[in-house]
């Protein structure tokens, strides 16, 4: 009885009062684009490493993502039952972008984008045009070989791709790759799957300033794409911010311990930094900088 | 006639163009792409594109990646 009375005296008087409010909607992000390519999201990912389709699915899903990456492999000719990963990928709204991971010479990357084109040819999707070139160093490092793939992507122009080169962090070759016809550099943060993030924030910066600045040859308008080495949400705002036009990863939403949750942290990361980009930071300074007024304070200050 | 198939050999029981190997393994309707020594044999050639003894031919298709 005296529970019951007590129950109801919790319901009447102590509800607590929440007033639900929204912020107004940030503005959207324009479309990106990449060569004759607009994609709506400018967060794309890859579809690898992941402990099971269905959770892949979701994870891109919530990444808010309209291009995945895919890699080129033999077929598993033993394996009949095997299911594909085009099973689970909603192909009628993605734009596939295939890559040329696991190659280390010009001459293998242009065959395995010629073949990922076929592929994609014959399910009729948008990504038949494009490729993410990727000719790598070595096994350990997984960095670009910038000989190999200056060599690749104009043998790919050539043969009519939209290239987007994976890169290393220098202005130098990112330039070459820009002038050899590659529709977008794509700048490593730091080595595929490290999770370390922009390893070298002012390398970055060059590479952007390179290629989008006019008074350094570049033009705003050319897409420069952060790929590798995210971590966590954090470092794609860090990379929006230094900025990026797009982020590409993949291990760190992946092999996060909740895909899912990571890839909403992801998108909103992205949105983030866009915006700080353009709302024009606050200079760092050494001392304080109070946020009130000392005008008016009844307070004794030290030294004063 | 014996080719190489994905790095493997394999013993054909006869001539076979590109697309017969593909019924053999099961793939006539899979996406996947065909090279045959190094070059891609596009779709539309499978019918016609002979397999001669030795080639080492490579049947791919899309995995993911990043």
């Amino acid at each position: 009885m005296l529970e019951a009375a007590n129950a109801e005296y919790l319901m009447s008087t102590h509800q607590p009062t929440i007033n639900v409010r929204t912020a107004p909607v940030a503005p959207a992000l324009p479309p990106l684009r990449i060569g004759s390519f607009t994609l709506s999201s400018r967060l794309v990912v890859g579809t690898g490493k992941y402990r099971d389709y269905t959770t892949m699915q979701a994870a891109i899903e919530a990444s808010g993502a309209d291009c995945v990456t895919v890699a080129v492999r033999r077929e598993r000719l033993v394996d009949a039952e095997g299911r594909s990963i085009l099973d689970f990928l909603p192909l009628e709204r993605l734009t596939i972008l295939p890559n040329t991971a696991g190659c280390f010479t010009a001459d293998d990357a242009v065959r395995v984008s010629r073949l990922g084109r076929e592929i994609l040819e014959q399910l009729g999707n948008p990504g038949a045009g494009w490729v993410k070139l990727e000719v790598l160093g070595d096994r350990t490092t997984l960095l670009p070989d910038p000989v190999g793939t200056l060599e690749a992507c104009k043998e790919l122009v050539k043969d009519g791709f939209t290239v987007l080169c994976y890169s290393s962090d220098d202005p130098i070759i990112a330039a070459r790759l820009r002038d050899a016809g590659a529709a977008s550099v794509m700048p490593a943060g730091s080595p595929i799957g490290s999770g370390r993030g922009i390893a070298n924030p002012a390398a970055i910066r060059m590479v952007i300033d390179r290629l989008k600045l006019a008074e350094q040859g570049g033009s705003a308008e050319y897409p420069v794409i952060v790929d590798a080495g995210v971590g966590t949400a954090s470092d794609i705002v860090h990379a929006m911010e230094l900025g990026a036009d797009g982020v590409l990863l993949n291990t760190g939403i992946a092999h996060a311990q909740d895909p899912v949750r990571m890839a909403h942290a992801m998108r909103l990361a992205l949105d983030a930094g866009w915006h700080t980009a353009r709302a024009g930071r606050i200079p760092r300074k050494l001392y304080a900088n109070a946020s009130s007024p000392w005008e008016g304070v009844i307070t004794h200050i030290p030294g004063e | 006639m014996r080719i190489e198939l994905n790095g493997q050999h394999k013993e054909l029981d006869g001539p076979a163009t590109v697309a017969q190997l593909l019924l053999t393994l099961g793939l006539e309707r899979a996406p996947c792409a065909v090279e045959v020594n190094a070059q891609l044999v596009r779709k539309a050639l499978h019918p016609t594109h002979a397999l001669a003894e030795g080639d080492r031919v490579e049947v791919v298709t899309l995995v993911g990646g990043g």
